[in-house]
């Protein structure tokens, strides 16, 4: 079992951390640098993966010394998780961490990352530590029949748009095969969509039904189980995943995560990312083409552009030409400012349009 | 008579009060509020003058009471020299009189419009008199005068005049009535005498507030300043105006010895020489000067060379006095640091010879997020108004005080930062923006001294900064070697089953330093110091540690007790500890001891310096050099005009 796996590499790492005391040595951790500078192509899996920039923390500096003391809480308390077959939350883990003294961590944020930097240290996932993020209700709607392992371990079959109420089936933080297994599936593609909003408009106009999609709610910044199972439907059942969101510097990264893979998680972009999947709009173009209502860029928004121009994921011709135009133009707009023409124009119009423009739709 | 006399005689009779009426925001009394601070300034000025002057450590009482609508009483007294029977009228009841009009030297009021333009501010505003006791040490009896002004003549109206019995050695009060608002605000009576008190440390005032709430901002120095001299005014700092009234009023035969007996740095030889200059007999008598005559001479003194005129006509405040007074003021609030006050050597702007202090307390419990708490004084008076129109407030914001480590938005403006500037400017002739003397004017010479001596204040705060950062820096590896460490070890071994780590080898490698700092302990009146050595390197360390202590006498140590400093052979194991101690007897105001080692690495030694190499010499004036290394390799803005000449 990957967990027992997990176990003896954090148990190697407190071996480690005694030996360099024992031999007078200041410990130390080694592990990938966490930026955009340090991620490289890897051509064989087509994603983002961290380069061979490390950093080391080490007990010389406070951060160090509080990362390697609570890698060894951490160790023992997921020893006591896997005697006992339970698993905690991220949050979870930062209130036990209350009783860990010095070890305790101050915010969530130092959690959530420490749980991070034990994966790349050990090129385990957090799952197999039993950490789970807390549920983050992304949901699926579209004719996909999936088979779930419930909570009394019993396989339960769902079909996504017959079987779910208005806000569809929502996406189990493990989606995993063991957890969650593809039964049938009668669609031609997948669409992520950002917002809400969005989501619940391209529902009531049948969407899905009409022109074949299975429709995800992205909800924002996807979590990991949402962008794994994008790339699950890619891989196994072979739908092309296009992705529909603002027309804003923030949405171009949420794509970039989907699709290349994210900078936070870039030791896992095998698993996440969906190197084929393609971007619909909002696009610096389409507000220019279809006249769309727009917002001013602010300061923030112009700062994340210039970023992005340096950001080697985004180094196509492509998304070069998308962001100088944003940039130009200086106006960013909503997925929803579509409505200008109508409800029924995004799923009549604009949608249709774009697909066949990418090949989507033919 | 002439009509032309008839007009002379009616101008002359345009009243003080009508001018009065017209001036009021010139004078200083624009509203209710300000009137009755003005008030108080004038009349504790006054006091404060008249102490020093007497070479008495002033006790001034002042007490302001509210006597009906808007209507109030402010009295104030001092235990100064008192005024005689027959000038008391004249000094509360005369405009423009006063004995210090034609003399030149630093005082707080300078011009006598002062305690008068109250009296009939007063009787213009309330319709009631002031009242007058004042009694000389030599008199048995003291002096009860209530008077007004009578504003057609400028003369004192004597209400009522008689000998009191008065339980004070000698001394002055003044009472008087006024529409006026009293505001315990920014800007207030208390601000302006607790301001007053910082700069005064060598005076008492005590203030009752109308609610009946006492303070007593109290004496902290019984030092009296040095006496100020009056001196000659220098012929660069004089108009045509007061020429031609010296030339009328002189009693010189000659022009040439008006000259030399009426300014200062003229000599016989330069005074025909400026004859010469402005084509007049030397023999001519200055009496008879005319005003075209007037102006050839003001020109003929800008052509020779004058020496600067004197400067020990001033009197700073001194920097013990300046950190003093802060201290006593700033009261419960505690701030981090107290920079060493900057007294600049004293400089002259056209002929007026001038002075520039500046002091600063930063952080600790001072607030943080707004913009420095700016004092600023004109010969050792409190400046409450026009801040922005002030030469103080110019020099503050054109100093960028990013790089010193205040906040400050592109490095110009008032900067923000939890820190409060004090800058005095001392002189005989202090240049106001306006008659109502709130604001210093901007000339160019003072803006430069006080900017000098904001920069190197700015270099002591950041100085002060770098070596809390670098405290803390270490302060934090203190942690990590006492607690994270061990615990890191404990639970390693924990894990893998086996015993604890001998951590000494960990320590030295992320430490490598030894330790040097002090604790200390008050008892019976005498500090006692505790002074840690650490050594967290590998190896075993061998130095002498010398401890220079900045004030009192030391007694009971471990060491080797010397004339002025303590010293103690050290040996030390590697990843031990030491201690030593020595006692302070009459220690207050200790800060800190500064401690040097010699005979070891001194890159190795946090906690003290290496001893200086001219140690046994003289310790004071080695870091008197330091100093001014520390100014030159920040740039040449310490460089001091080396001529007593000017251009």
């Amino acid at each position: 079992m990957s967990s027992d796996d997990a176990l003896k590499k954090l148990y190697e790492i407190a071996e480690q951390v005694y030996d360099e005391l024992n031999r007078g040595e200041i410990p130390k951790m080694q592990l990938a640098a966490r930026h955009k500078g340090n991620i490289v192509f890897d051509p064989r899996t087509g994603v983002w993966k961290y380069g061979e920039n490390k950093i080391t923390r080490s007990a010389k500096k406070l951060d160090g010394g509080y990362m390697i003391l609570r890698t060894l809480y951490i160790m023992e308390f997921i020893k006591e998780m896997i005697h006992t077959k339970k698993s905690s939350t991220l949050r979870e883990m930062y209130y036990i961490s209350e009783g860990w003294n010095l070890a305790k961590f101050h915010s969530q944020d130092e959690s959530n990352k420490l749980a991070e930097d034990l994966e790349i240290i050990t090129g385990f996932l957090r799952e197999d530590f039993k950490l789970r993020p807390e549920e983050d209700g992304a949901s699926v709607i579209g004719n996909i029949t999936v088979e779930e392992i419930n909570r009394k371990g019993k396989p339960m079959r769902i079909n996504c748009r017959d079987d779910v109420g208005d806000s569809g089936y929502l996406i189990p933080y493990n989606v995993e095969s063991d957890k969650l297994k593809f039964v049938d599936v009668d669609a031609d593609f997948v669409i992520g969509i950002e917002t809400g909003g969005m989501f619940d408009r391209l529902v009531e106009n049948g969407f899905d039904e009409k022109s074949r999609a299975i429709l995800v709610h992205i909800k924002g910044q996807p979590a990991r189980s949402t962008r794994r199972l994008l790339k699950r439907m890619n891989e196994e059942l072979g739908l092309p995943v296009v992705i529909f969101t603002d027309g804003d510097p923030w949405s171009f990264r949420i794509f970039a995560s989907i699709a290349y893979g994210a900078i936070k998680t870039a030791h896992i972009s095998e698993y996440l990312a969906t190197p084929t999947a393609e971007f619909v709009g909002v696009t610096a173009s389409d507000i220019v083409n279809y006249d769309l209502p727009t917002d001013k860029l602010n300061d923030r928004d112009i700062a994340a552009l210039q970023a992005e121009l340096k950001d080697p994921r985004f180094n196509t011709p492509f998304w070069k030409g998308e962001i100088e135009l944003m940039l130009q133009i200086k106006k960013k707009a909503e997925q929803q400012a579509l409505a200008k023409y109508g409800l029924d124009y995004v799923t009549d119009t604009y949608l249709p349009e774009k697909l066949t423009e990418i090949g989507v739709l033919k | 008579m002439g009509i032309a006399h008839e007009m002379a005689k009616k101008q002359r009779e345009i009243s003080v009060a009508e001018f009065f009426q017209k001036n009021k925001h010139i004078l200083g009394f624009d509203s209710m509020t300000k009137s009755l601070i003005v008030s108080v300034k004038e009349a504790v000025d006054n006091s404060l003058d008249a102490c020093e002057e007497a070479r008495i450590l002033p006790d001034i009482y002042v007490e302001i009471k509210n006597v009906g609508k808007d209507e109030y009483q402010m009295i104030v007294e001092d235990n100064g020299p008192g005024i005689i029977r027959k000038n008391i009228p004249l000094v509360f009841g005369k405009l423009l009189y006063g004995s210090r009009f034609h003399a030149l030297r630093q005082s707080r009021g300078q011009q006598g419009i002062g305690i008068s333009a109250v009296v009939l501010y007063g009787q213009l505003s309330s319709g009631k008199p002031a009242r007058v006791i004042s009694k000389i040490k030599d008199e048995e009896v003291a002096y009860e005068v209530l008077l007004t002004i009578n504003t057609k003549k400028n003369e004192p109206r004597i209400i009522k005049e008689e000998p009191v019995l008065w339980d004070r050695e000698q001394g002055t009060r003044i009472e008087v009535t006024m529409k006026a608002r009293y505001t315990k605000s920014k800007q207030s009576v208390y601000e302006y005498l607790q301001q007053t008190a910082i700069v005064n440390p060598h005076a008492q005032i005590t203030l009752v507030e109308p609610d009946g709430k006492k303070t007593v901002f109290r004496r902290v120095t019984s030092k009296l300043p040095l006496p100020v001299k009056e001196i000659k005014p220098h012929p660069h700092g004089i108009e045509l105006g007061e020429l031609v009234n010296m030339a009328r009023t002189t009693k010189a035969y000659r022009i040439t010895s008006f000259l030399t007996s009426e300014f200062s740095r003229v000599s016989p030889k330069i005074a025909s020489k400026i004859c010469k200059i402005a084509y007049l007999y030397e023999e001519m008598r200055p009496q008879e000067l005319s005003l075209s005559e007037a102006r050839r001479i003001l020109d003929s003194f800008a052509k020779v060379k004058l020496m600067a005129p004197p400067t020990d006509c001033l009197s700073p405040i001194g920097e013990t006095l300046i950190k003093k007074g802060l201290k006593n003021v700033l009261g419960s609030l505690r701030p981090g640091f107290y920079a060493q006050p900057i007294t600049r050597d004293p400089k002259v702007y056209s002929g007026n010879p001038f002075i520039v202090e500046v002091g600063m307390v930063y952080g600790g419990e001072l607030p943080k997020d707004q913009p420095v708490h700016i004092l600023r004084f004109a010969n050792r008076v409190p400046l409450l108004y026009q801040q922005g129109a002030d030469v103080i407030t110019k020099a503050i914001s054109s100093v960028d005080w990013r790089r010193y480590g205040l906040e400050q938005r592109r490095g110009q403006g008032i900067p923000v930062g939890p820190a409060i500037i004090l800058v005095h400017v001392a002189s005989t002739r202090v240049p106001f923006t306006s008659e109502a003397k709130e604001a210093i004017a901007d000339v160019p010479e003072i803006r430069e001294e006080i900017i000098l001596a904001l920069k190197s204040i700015g270099r002591q705060l950041k100085m002060y900064r770098v070596k809390k950062e670098k405290k803390k820096k270490l302060s934090e590896k203190f942690f990590i070697v006492n607690q994270l460490l061990p615990e890191i070890a404990r639970k390693s071994a924990e894990i893998v089953e086996k015993p604890v780590p001998r951590l000494e080898p960990v320590i030295t490698k992320i430490m490598n330093v030894i330790w040097i700092d002090e604790s200390i302990e008050k008892k019976n009146g005498k500090l006692i110091i505790k002074v840690r050595i650490a050594n967290f390197t590998d190896e075993k360390q061998s130095f002498k540690l010398y401890a220079d202590y900045p004030v009192g006498e030391a007694e009971g140590s471990d060491g080797n007790i010397e004339d002025d400093y303590i010293h103690w052979d050290i040996t030390i194991e590697p990843v031990s500890y030491q201690y030593h101690k020595f006692m302070l007897r009459d220690a207050t105001g200790y800060s800190e001891t500064t401690y040097y080692v010699d005979g070891i690495n001194p890159n190795k030694v946090i906690g003290a310096e290496p001893l200086p190499g001219d140690w046994n010499l003289k310790l004071d004036f080695v870091e008197e050099i330091d100093d001014e290394n520390e100014g030159e390799s920040e740039g040449d803005e310490d460089i001091e005009e080396v001529s007593d000449y000017e251009q």
